[in-house]
């Protein structure tokens, strides 16, 4: 196999790391949009608090002097999670939720307002600079000759791929089979309806705040591993691309993220890997625009019916 | 077991339920009857605890019910077929039902299940199917399905016969009437006043917000002005 081979191999590799990560945010976004219509532009400031808890447990874990990888990663997973998901129940409680039913601008401005204040909180708790993230999982498996040019998918890859799709699957089982779920995509489908049942949508909504808050931690913890390096403003980029990765695959569907944000990823690492990594964001905000233009309701949504 | 009293209801400054007073015993079926745009509508919504009233009363079985969310009042046991259906096209049979008996206890479930299958054989055969592919008619039965399926001892219906068949509209009115051998309160907004008022005990009569007449099923049906203004007569 010729070196531009494997050179392709390893451009993919890194956009499908990167791709499946925005693909967890933009659950989160499209999720939301899908039940009350609104977007969170705060969620990317969970993905980067999800980072810094990762940050922490892992000193902490350290300083205990725990060593265990499994448990390492497992403990930062799951702190992250469940003080993230505090978090996304905050947001909606104290952001979102006085202002439902107004019009609706009103919450995107709250949501940029919120959006400013976790990024400050961060900042003022943490400080502005750049921290470092321990680099756990070291090494990887080469692709291609021992010798000459190949391509190597790292070890923290691969652990990005199964937590990735071990998360995915639970999050498929819980929509489609559990009683909760099911309830979810009918208050997707008719809020009022589903009020109407006896069903407390605001619950719910609650819900869905959470396990989007939930998943966004899975990408900080895993992004911020990768990356090795965290600050306070990470989440404002990597909220705007699962924006994108949302919109382009639909946004309201949670097929349509996932399939967003791999497309997105492998646009921006091929744009990366052959042309410049300067021009990577302006790839990634072109098909926003291009979507929007031409295709509103992205890949795999429907197009807005509006409700009575 | 149901009574308004004196209920004034608003969307903005717009009045659209006018000191409304009526009561539903219990056994019974009562229909309300009135033009588009009288406030039917808003009536069962006001019930429903969306919108609010301004003022006024609404008890169920002594309970005062304005100022509770919706979804406390509709955890008892009442149940609505609202206007349009509104059953939820993505989801299967299987799953709206599944969505009505959102608080039934575990162990009933099945045999409501069965029992509201008895009484629509149709659902059983679309039973795997998305509810949006089904016909307008088909949709009217799961909506009454949904609604059966937290076993209500009071069904409020939103014009369940509207836009639907005159074959099938049959079929709904002999639903109704068996629902009621059952034991089930039913309280029944129509335009199809004709039908509704043979099949009610009694009968409310709504003009903007106001309701302008009461008695049983037959005497509205006799009253000239009633014939004049919703029968065509």
């Amino acid at each position: 196999m010729p070196d531009w081979f494997y050179y392709l191999i390893q451009q993919l590799l890194n956009g499908l790391t990167l791709g499946s990560t925005y693909a967890l945010i933009a659950i989160g976004y499209t999720m939301v949009y899908g039940i009350i219509g609104m977007i969170n532009f705060a969620h990317g400031e969970v993905y980067m608090i999800g980072s810094y808890i990762a940050f922490i447990v892992l000193a902490a874990l350290a300083l205990m002097g725990i060593e265990s990888l499994p448990l390492l990663i497992a403990g930062a997973l799951i702190c992250s999670m469940v003080v993230t998901s505090a978090y996304g129940y905050s947001i909606e409680r104290v952001a979102y939720r006085p202002l439902r039913g107004g019009n609706r601008l009103i919450p995107l401005i709250s949501a940029i307002g919120m959006s400013i204040f976790l990024q400050n909180l961060v900042r003022l708790a943490q400080g502005s600079r750049d921290i470092a993230m321990p680099n756990l999982v070291r090494g990887g498996l080469d692709i291609g000759p021992t010798t000459g040019f190949h391509a190597t998918l790292s070890y923290m890859q691969i652990v990005i791929f199964v937590v990735t799709l071990i998360s995915m699957v639970l999050l498929t089982l819980f929509i489609t089979r559990s009683r909760m779920g099911r309830a979810c995509r009918a208050c997707a489908e008719d809020l009022k309806m589903t009020n109407l049942l006896g069903i407390n949508t605001n619950a719910i909504i609650a819900l869905t705040f959470v396990i989007g808050a939930a998943l966004a931690a899975v990408a900080g913890v895993l992004l911020g591993m990768y990356y090795g390096v965290i600050n306070p403003y990470i989440g404002f980029m990597a909220g705007l691309k699962a924006f994108t990765a949302a919109v382009l695959g639909g946004i309201g569907s949670i097929p349509g993220a996932v399939l967003g944000g791999i497309l997105l990823g492998v646009a921006e690492a091929l744009t990366a890997g052959y042309f410049s990594a300067e021009y990577k964001d302006v790839v990634a905000f072109s098909v926003l625009i291009l979507v929007l233009l031409f295709r509103p309701s992205g890949i795999l949504g429907r197009p807005e019916v509006e409700k009575v | 077991m149901l009574s308004f009293t004196d209920v004034n209801t608003f969307y903005g400054k717009i009045q659209a339920l006018h000191g409304v007073s009526l009561d539903v015993q219990q056994g019974e079926i009562v229909t309300l009857i009135g033009a588009n745009g009288a406030g039917k509508t808003t009536l069962l919504m006001t019930l429903c605890g969306d919108p609010a009233p301004a003022s006024g009363s609404i008890r169920y079985h002594g309970e005062e019910l304005v100022g509770r969310e919706t979804c406390h009042i509709m955890r008892r046991d009442i149940a609505i077929v609202p206007e349009g259906r509104r059953v939820f096209s993505r989801l299967t049979v299987e799953e709206n039902l599944a969505m009505g008996a959102f608080f039934l206890p575990r162990d009933e479930v099945q045999p409501q299940l069965k029992a509201t299958l008895e009484l629509f054989p149709r659902l059983k055969e679309r039973y795997q199917q998305r509810a949006g592919t089904m016909s307008g008619g088909e949709q009217q039965m799961l909506a009454i399905g949904r609604a059966l399926m937290s076993k209500p001892r009071m069904l409020l219906m939103d014009e369940p016969s509207l836009g639907l068949a005159p074959i099938i509209i049959q079929q709904i009115f002999e639903i109704i009437e068996e629902l009621r051998r059952q034991g089930v309160t039913i309280f029944l907004v129509e335009q199809n006043a004709n039908q509704a008022l043979k099949l009610a005990d009694r009968g409310y009569v709504m003009e903007h917000g106001r309701i302008v007449m009461q008695g049983s099923g037959e005497e509205l049906l006799a009253d000239p002005e009633v014939r004049r203004a919703y029968l065509g007569a």
